[in-house]
């Protein structure tokens, strides 16, 4: 018997990091020190606070390290695991920001206080290539519970009532789709889960395959029982080799185990669970493109309708749910609609989880119940902007999203007012964006990102995007003129109305949503031409004050270009613009302020 | 497995591995492990505390901490209670050990013999 567990976060970033060494690390100090009996080392899924990672969790001690490096675990096994002296030099704290008093409580730290988990519940707790352990913590009940005592109609009543909705992004509710399928007549239908997770920024569905693999395979299970489906396919982009490889141990463990397979609990249910890689497309996460490419077509979209619940992947009735939806499936079956639907708003249930990345101290995974407030988000779970920087905006929903500003901090999150304050919930990835973004150069990187991704087969789209990105370009290189935004404006709208697929109809939404924003800093590019925020370089030029100078010549050894000329202590040093590639070295370089951007 | 009732089975055996991560026990029982601690025979103690309580499913987590400055008295295991009341128990060695999981955590009856002050008031 174990007396301590260490948990090693093995996610995705965390493994970036190492972890996978660190692992290591910890089996072999623990024989050096003779605990190999007493202590056991557990690789588990995303902890979500990916900045502080490589992180490590010591249970029962419920002691949380973060940036822990290989070099650090002796010390965490000689003195923790071996004397019990907590190595609080490497311990996860918070400061209380009235009384100033550090945090060990991993409870109270304000990252995992506000949250509540339901999807992302086994993720960090449990070990996701040992099944026992999800079955330990009430893992495949709820399908049990489904297939002995529930008729299929029942359960898509409990799903109805429970208010979920797609977590992909479009919020259709669940319970209806499910419903849809079932109606359909025939005995050959299939459902997918769809794990082609593309947004830049966004990577909770790999966090949720990775750290807790077999709530997929239990709620896509329920999901076949309830439509009367018999295979299931998860389409997965191969770029998440540690998510495949852990989605196809718990498949095989689920199998071995009967819970997968023929007459599943003896009740004659039967069903198998393949797994299809994707290559990367962004555009495979449309529905109809993502049936195409399991069918080993080329991933392009089709016309809805037929939609895919009447004619799906092998022209057959379909269902298809993004990950986070269904890993909130075994829970609502095990604990009741009315549970899950006391959480959240009136018309989004549940809880989201968000992607915080860019400009935010805590860089993680955050699910919290719908309704709260994006300040809440931002400065209470992520701590707000780094470095004293003010905030901009927050770019929500990925390529097919828009910013919100300021103005909108206090808007309770959910689809609806999303929508309302002009972008989407997406599948959740949440960009911050602070006063040294330019709103241009953003637009443009969607854009530049859509034109990439976009599959060609429709023209609004695949021409129109590319006129989008061009005069979006001309912009930052100060040659637009104010024409060139009602221009824009209106390619926006046509390309909104006629384009084929989810993807071409909500590409133009990052431009459309800066320009209501930010207009001024369009104009400013256009009319003044300068970039107020200092990113788009051919706008910018970089010059030193004769009189500030103190003829040092750290900027000239700082320059990669030798664009910057001078003699120590005698002549200041001058730029030589023609020369200069604006990277801002001297400018960092510089202590006395002597280097202007302009 | 065939039916719910597999699942069942499966899931207490299972639970074993997992319970320590779950937090929320009547008792927190805490053994100082330093130096001092581990040459008096703090070790065996430490197993003997976990073996029990996870044979006898005891309410409790077991957990070590360094030296609390007694030195003399080890080895030392202190029991919190979920009121924040804590009995210190000194020289305690395996035997001892099971009688604090049998008598303190399991029937809520401090062994006063055992503890701290009544070893100071003999006068070691």
């Amino acid at each position: 018997m174990y007396r301590t567990n260490v948990l090693c976060c093995a996610g995705t970033g965390c493994t970036a990091s190492n972890s996978q060494q660190i692992y290591d690390n910890f089996n072999e100090a623990l024989k050096k020190y003779g605990l190999e009996d007493e202590v056991k080392v557990i690789k588990t899924g995303c902890f979500g606070l990916c900045q502080k990672g490589p992180i490590v969790a010591v249970y029962p001690d419920k002691v949380f390290y973060n940036h822990v490096t290989p070099e650090d675990v002796e010390k965490i096994v000689s003195e923790h695991l071996y004397k019990g002296r907590v190595v609080k030099e490497l311990e996860m704290t918070d400061e209380d920001l009235l009384t100033k008093e550090t945090i060990y409580d991993i409870d109270k730290i304000k990252f995992y206080e506000k949250q509540q988990r339901i999807a992302l519940r086994n993720c960090g707790k449990i070990n996701p290539e040992d099944i026992y352990e999800y079955i330990a913590v009430d893992g495949y009940e709820a399908l049990g519970k489904v297939l002995t005592s529930m008729t299929p109609q029942e359960v898509i009543d409990v799903m109805k009532a429970s208010g979920l909705r797609g977590r992909g992004g479009a919020g259709f509710p669940t319970g209806v789709k499910w419903q849809f399928e079932k109606d359909q007549p025939g005995d050959e239908k299939y459902v997918i889960c769809n794990a082609d997770e593309g947004d830049p920024g966004a990577f909770m569905d790999r966090s949720i395959l990775e750290g807790d693999p077999n709530a997929i395979i239990e709620g896509m299970a329920i999901m076949a029982y309830a439509v009367g489906a018999h295979l299931g396919y998860i389409y997965i982009r191969a770029e998440y080799p540690i998510a495949v490889n852990r989605l196809r141990i718990a498949i095989n463990q689920a199998r071995e185990l009967g819970l997968l397979g023929k007459n599943i609990f003896g009740t004659g249910f039967d069903f198998d669970i393949d797994v299809r890689l994707g290559a990367g497309a962004f555009v495979c996460g449309e529905e109809t493109a993502l049936i195409a490419s399991i069918e080993g077509k080329r991933g392009m979209p089709n016309p809805k309708p037929p939609f895919p619940a009447v004619a799906g992947v092998w022209g057959k009735p379909t269902s298809i749910n993004n990950v986070e939806t269904i890993a909130n499936v075994p829970q609502i079956l095990l604990k009741g609609a009315e549970w899950y639907s006391s959480i959240g708003t009136e018309k989004s249930k549940g809880t989201k989880v968000f992607a915080l990345g860019g400009k935010i101290k805590n860089t993680g995974l955050v699910e919290v119940p719908m309704g709260t407030t994006l300040r809440e988000i931002i400065y209470e779970i992520g701590g707000g902007c780094p470095n004293n920087k003010e905030f901009k905006a927050v770019q929500t929903g990925g390529p097919s999203g828009g910013c919100l500003t300021e103005k909108e901090l206090d808007t309770p999150i959910d689809y609806d007012n999303l929508i309302k304050a002009g972008s989407m919930m997406g599948s959740g990835g949440m960009i911050v964006l602070d006063e040294d973004n330019c709103m241009v150069d953003v637009a443009r990187f969607y854009m530049e990102f859509i034109v990439d991704e976009s599959c060609g087969k429709c023209t609004p789209c695949r021409v129109g995007t590319k006129r989008l990105l061009e005069m979006l370009t001309k912009i930052t290189k100060g040659e637009g003129t104010l024409e060139m935004l009602d221009e824009m404006e209106q390619l926006c709208y046509e390309i909104r109305n006629t384009a084929l697929c989810g993807l071409g109809q909500t590409a133009p939404n990052p431009i459309l949503s800066t320009l209501s924003h930010f207009r001024d800093e369009y104009i400013a590019h256009i009319v003044d031409k300068k970039c107020p925020a200092g990113v788009c370089k051919d706008l910018l030029t970089y010059s030193i004050d004769p009189d500030k100078c103190k003829k040092c010549s750290m900027c000239a050894r700082g320059c990669p270009v030798q664009a910057i000329s001078g003699v120590p202590g005698k002549e200041p040093y001058v730029i030589d613009t023609t020369k200069c590639i604006k990277c801002g070295a001297c400018m960092s370089a510089c202590r006395f302020g002597a280097v202007t951007r302009g | 497995m065939k039916s719910l009732e597999d699942l069942k089975k499966m899931r207490e055996e299972a639970l074993k591995r997992v319970e320590m991560r779950e937090g929320d026990k009547d008792y927190r029982v805490v053994v100082g492990m330093a130096t001092c601690g581990i040459a008096a025979g703090a070790r065996p103690v430490l197993n003997r505390l976990v073996e029990e309580t996870a044979e006898k499913s005891y309410n409790c987590t077991i957990t070590q901490t360094g030296c609390i400055g007694m030195c003399v008295y080890e080895p030392i295991v202190e029991v919190y209670g979920k009121d924040g009341e804590h009995t210190t128990y000194v020289h305690v060695n395996p035997e001892k050990a099971s009688e604090i999981l049998a008598e303190h955590i399991g029937k809520g009856h401090v062994i006063d013999e055992y503890t701290v002050n009544a070893v100071q008031n003999q006068g070691v």
